[in-house]
């Protein structure tokens, strides 16, 4: 039997506003409703896709427990009210859950095994922080498998300083501090709230109420305000609560389908996903994990650095970012990278975050018929990198 | 103590009612306070800043949210608190998960003492919730889950309403306890959706064993004005609320005919309710002329109106009996007087039925469906048993066309029902139970044989309604494992169970039977091994005295109609009717054999049975004109009056002598019984709430049943 692969396109996204954890938004909120009120957000935004089109559901959560276990894409896709007949399942790749359920439901468009895929992630660090319930193997240890820091990523950041001494933590809260001002300035225009479906949130003391934006972005943050913050992770550090993304709670959602498909039912195709890389690095520098990945990408694809006009890449760490750039000689405040701010002021709900990453490239890229190619991009926890290289429909550099 | 008042009366805003609502809130001492939480919303489209109220008791959704007078002030502040603002667009009212609220906190309603407090608890409710209804703003309730009477009333009171097609009970259940939907909903209700659709909820769906609509219901008939699915239904329901606002959404609802339409509606309501209860309940009555009156009356009298009918009927008698059986039926149903340790119950995996009519198939089902297990029937006639079996599976096929089962279901029940010519299929059964012919000696060798094949242990139950246990069980090598499970007919309908010990049943056996009544979600009553329990036994002595009363020469009519003003569901002779006149005659002769001086043998019943009349009625409902020839006798007749008055004397006297003999634990089980086993009335408590009512209790006994108002448990 033949097979011609097929091209797959990010038609819409939607993510619930982030919040804070612990005594945010939505602490007492339910992860899964977060997820169902997505999925169906998703739908609602796209009545011309009939429900039992949906040919799988992938629902990322670093922590599978509770709310965010009981194999979660497809039990939000019961609670979404999707017909029986849509299958779902989880998905686990640490920070880039969302962004590994787009590839793995995006190549079997591709493959031709679905049409139409709801790829998306969430994560309640409140009701799950990171590390619940974990029992790590104690070869890793014994064998010095893994640096112990490894386990706990504020620590690889530091390691990263370390890494990259040129990185100082002044340059970390200068990049934190723009990137606050990114955000500020992406809400003022209007920007950010497309994305965004109201939630409903819960609260025994304060009644029902309604998230209608982010909770974590601080406006009018500064070098002074960033300077007075403590280093937790080790002392005189580097990594401060100011210059990396906080613990937040929140849920994102994609849809992706064959262009053809897209085009059949009459759905915008806003970008085409071209290709994707994950790679590992040590577990303990887990912050660099980018440029490997993103290398590999571009090797296959014989493209550099220079044929992206626009980089998502996630801010667990200001450190992580700078040294993405610094490595491909990119300056910290490069006009390409993360126009409308990033996670250290919009929050990273870990596994749901490569979801925004692609809808905010994609609004990019109708505002840019300039530019053809973008990528977005994370590191992993355990040492790994993803980047997903798009191509956005609406290139006009040709004409 | 200060502080105190001034919780009571928040910023002054009921004026110079202050002191009337502390009076009442220290009626409502342990009221679970149902607080109105208001938190600021931001409407989607830039609609603007909206409040959001959730109504919510700090419980879960097993303690639903009800308005005691602690919890109508909390809403009044939050009502109070947004009328003083100038910044908001409108004002929201939730519940909290899966309740909206389901009305007044009736927990304090016992201790009123004075018209004067009743009339206040009517007041209040009204001064708080027309509020929603006159805000500079508009309003919106948004149900998101149960909602009962006051909680129906705050969303009535609402400019616009949204409902959750989630919403499993929507109820103006008023009436079926004994009161009317008084805080505005005889009169909103109408007014929005008409008369006739009003009354179906205000009268009709109480009437009916207080029938419940869901939220599908709710929109289709006009109460809400849009529906969302329970998912995201409070943020679906902001984004309407946010469209109606900026006027992208208009609401449109369908004109209320007021005129004749109005009038017949309540004059058919009225019609209705008079020949059901014959005057014996006031409320519904009294409900309907509220919404009579609605038609023309101003928003200020139609309230002031409820307000009286609130006052007379919280002071009624009737009510008083309506809160006591609801409580009967609510909490003493679920924990039966003297019923066994739960733990001493052994497991049921395989059920016998020895038998295969009509009441052995209605068993069969019942065990099947409820208890999971495969359940086989027996007959010495093969025509019989497939019969038997068939009726079973030609149940489960109805089942399966009304949807209430699917295929699968419905495979897997028939697959669990099986028909034996031999008991051997019951040597693997846990509990068998007998419905064969309702003779001792027939009873006796049926046991017999099925004690041959089954474990020491399996229970062995029987379905008669009037033989003795004891002597049932005497003669079998394992007579404590015989239990009496005294079903009624028809018995999907009616929730009794009576379940009779025998002198030898132990606590295993005994505590098995009532483990597997629960699962079969009947009303377990536990009786003592006498004639014919609890309700054949008063059920039988209530008919003789009109019996009685015709062998007399009362006319069969008068003597029928006699006992109307109890507003029992329906007259001894259309009872008689439907249990069968042999029957009827067989649990006399019984209870005759056992209590000569108080339970006759009509011989006009006699007759009719010897004649082979199995109606009584014509099909017009009119006597039988040659039954009516049958049931003629002597030429004393008596006067209506007297027939009730001996018929109540005759009941107050057996109950207080079933109660000395110790054949259920209290009064509140013989309520139980007649409530569950005859579908006697909510109004009358049963019974003995009224026995003491009219004085009867005491003229006969020289004591009532109750000292003081009745108590449940």
């Amino acid at each position: 039997m033949s097979r011609t692969a097929r091209e797959v396109v990010f038609v819409d996204g939607v993510r619930t506003p982030f919040g804070k954890s612990g005594k945010g938004l939505y602490a007492e909120t339910r992860a899964d409703d977060l997820v169902v009120r997505v999925i169906r957000e998703l739908m609602r935004r796209n009545p011309g896709l009939p429900p039992e089109r949906v040919d799988e559901v992938a629902i990322a959560a670093t922590t599978q427990i509770g709310d965010q276990g009981l194999t979660l894409g497809r039990t939000a896709a019961i609670l979404a009210g999707l017909p029986r007949s849509v299958p779902g399942y989880s998905i686990d790749r640490m920070c880039a859950g969302a962004l590994t359920a787009a590839t793995t439901a995006g190549a079997g468009i591709s493959f031709g095994a679905y049409d139409v895929v709801i790829a998306g992630g969430v994560e309640h660090m409140g009701r799950h922080p990171m590390g619940e319930g974990v029992d790590p193997n104690p070869r890793i240890i014994s064998e010095k498998l893994v640096d112990p820091s490894a386990l706990v990523m504020g620590n690889t950041a530091e390691n990263l300083h370390d890494r990259f001494p040129s990185i100082t933590k002044e340059r970390a809260d200068a990049y934190a501090v723009r990137s606050q001002e990114k955000v500020a300035k992406a809400y003022a225009d209007g920007r950010i709230q497309p994305d965004l479906v109201e939630t409903l949130v819960r609260s025994a003391e304060k009644g029902f109420g309604l998230a209608t934006q982010d909770e974590p972005p601080r406006p009018g943050t500064t070098m002074e305000s960033l300077a007075a913050l403590k280093t937790p992770f080790r002392a005189h550090g580097n990594v401060t609560p100011g210059n990396a993304a906080g613990l937040n709670d929140g849920a994102t959602g994609t849809l992706l389908m064959a262009e053809e498909v897209a085009e059949e039912l009459g759905l915008d195709a806003k970008m085409r996903l071209v290709d994707f890389s994950f790679t590992g690095v040590e577990p303990e520098v887990m912050g660099v994990g980018p440029v490997p990945a993103t290398e590999k990408l571009f090797a296959r694809q014989g493209i550099s650095i220079d044929d992206v006009g626009l980089i998502e890449i996630n801010e667990a760490f200001a450190v992580q970012v700078l040294a993405f750039l610094e490595h491909f000689g990119i300056a910290d405040d490069d006009a390409r990278v993360n126009p409308w701010g990033g996670a250290i002021a919009v929050g990273h709900p870990l596994a749901s975050s490569g979801g925004r990453l692609m809808m905010q490239l994609a609004r990019q890229f109708a505002e840019r018929p300039d530019v053809r190619y973008g990528i977005t991009t994370m590191c992993v926890g355990l040492g790994m990198g993803g980047t997903i290289l798009w191509e956005n429909t609406n290139y006009e550099g040709g004409k | 103590m200060a502080t105190e008042e001034s919780r009571l009366s928040p910023s002054g805003v009921l004026g110079g009612d202050a002191s009337r609502h502390g009076s009442i809130t220290e009626l409502f001492a342990d009221e679970v306070v149902t607080k109105a939480i208001a938190r600021d919303v931001e409407l989607p489209y830039g609609a603007g800043t909206a409040v959001l109220i959730t109504l919510d008791n700090g419980h879960d959704h097993t303690k639903p949210n009800t308005f005691g007078p602690g919890g109508l002030l909390s809403l009044d502040a939050a009502i109070e608190a947004a009328k003083a603002r100038t910044d908001i667009v409108a004002v929201a009212v939730t519940g909290k998960p899966f309740i909206f609220a389901v009305g007044a906190d009736l927990t304090g309603v016992p201790a009123i003492q004075n018209r004067e407090q009743a009339e206040a608890i009517g007041k209040l409710g009204h001064d708080v919730f027309r509020k929603l209804g006159e805000l500079d703003v508009p309003t919106f309730a948004l149900v998101n889950g149960a909602a009962m009477g006051g909680g129906v009333e705050v969303a009535l009171h609402c400019t616009y309403r949204t409902v959750s097609s989630g919403v499993p009970a929507f109820a103006l259940p008023e009436a079926f306890l004994g009161l009317v939907p008084g805080w505005g909903g005889t009169y909103l209700l109408p007014n929005l959706i008409g008369a006739e659709k009003a009354l179906k909820l205000i009268v009709d769906n109480p009437l009916a064993q207080n029938k419940m609509i869901k939220g599908e219901k709710v929109f289709e008939m006009g109460i809400a004005d849009a529906i969302f699915a329970p998912a995201d239904f409070v943020e679906e329901s902001l984004r309407w609320t946010a469209k109606v606002l900026k006027g992208d959404i208009e609401v449109e609802r369908a004109e209320v005919d007021k005129g004749e339409a109005w009038d017949n509606a309540v004059n058919m309501a009225r019609f209705v309710v008079e020949g059901r209860l014959h005057g014996a309940a006031p409320a519904p009555a009294r409900a309907v002329e509220l919404v009579g009156a609605a038609k023309t009356a101003t928003r200020d009298e139609a309230f002031d109106a409820e307000d009286q009918a609130l006052a007379d009927l919280i002071m009624s008698p009737e009510l008083k009996a309506g809160l006591y059986a609801f409580d009967l039926v609510q909490k003493r149903a679920k924990r039966p007087a003297g019923a066994p340790d739960k733990s001493l119950a052994r497991k049921v995996t395989k059920v016998g039925v020895v038998g295969a009519g009509l009441m052995a198939g209605q068993l069969a089902l019942l065990f099947a469906r409820r208890l999971d297990v495969p359940v086989v029937m027996t007959d010495l006639d093969q025509d019989r048993l497939d019969q038997g079996v068939a009726y079973v599976h030609g149940e489960v096929d109805k089942l399966l066309a009304k949807g209430r089962v699917n295929q699968d279901k419905a495979n897997h029940l028939k697959a669990l029902v099986t028909g034996s010519l031999t008991k051997d299929a019951f040597a693997d059964a846990d509990f068998v139970i007998e419905a064969v012919f309702e003779r001792m000696d027939i009873k006796r060798q049926v046991f017999a044989e099925v004690e041959a094949v089954v474990s020491p242990e399996a229970i062995l139950a029987t379905n008669t309604s009037s033989l003795s246990i004891t002597e049932m069980a005497s003669g079998l090598r394992h007579p404590e494992r015989v239990v009496g499970f005294h079903f009624f007919n028809p018995v999907a309908v009616l929730p009794l169970l009576e379940i009779v010990r025998g002198e030898k049943t132990d606590d295993a056996s005994l505590a098995t039977a009532f483990a597997v009544a629960k699962t079969l979600k009947k009303t377990s009553v536990l009786c003592k091994d006498a004639p014919a329990f609890v309700v054949n036994r008063l059920l039988t002595l209530f008919m003789g005295e009109v019996l009685s009363a015709v062998g007399e020469g009362t006319e069969p009519e008068v003597a029928d109609r006699a006992v109307a003003p109890l507003g029992l569901p329906m007259s001894p002779l259309m009872l008689l009717q439907l249990v069968g006149p042999a029957v009827g005659l067989h649990v006399a002769e019984t209870l005759h054999e056992a209590f000569p001086e108080r339970f006759a043998v009509s011989p006009q019943l006699k007759a009719v049975v010897e004649a082979g009349r199995t109606e009584i009625f014509a099909p017009d409902l009119t006597i039988d004109p040659e039954v009516k020839e049958l049931l003629k006798g002597g030429d004393s007749p008596s006067e209506e009056k007297e027939i009730l008055d001996r018929a109540l004397r005759a009941l107050a006297k057996e109950i207080r002598l079933m109660l000395d003999e110790g054949v259920v634990a209290e009064a509140a089980d013989i309520d139980l019984c007649l409530i569950t086993g005859a579908g006697w009335p909510f109004h009358t408590g049963g019974i003995t709430p009224y026995l003491d009512k009219v004085g009867v209790s005491t003229e006969v006994n020289g004591k009532p049943f109750h000292e003081g108002a009745p108590q449940a448990l």
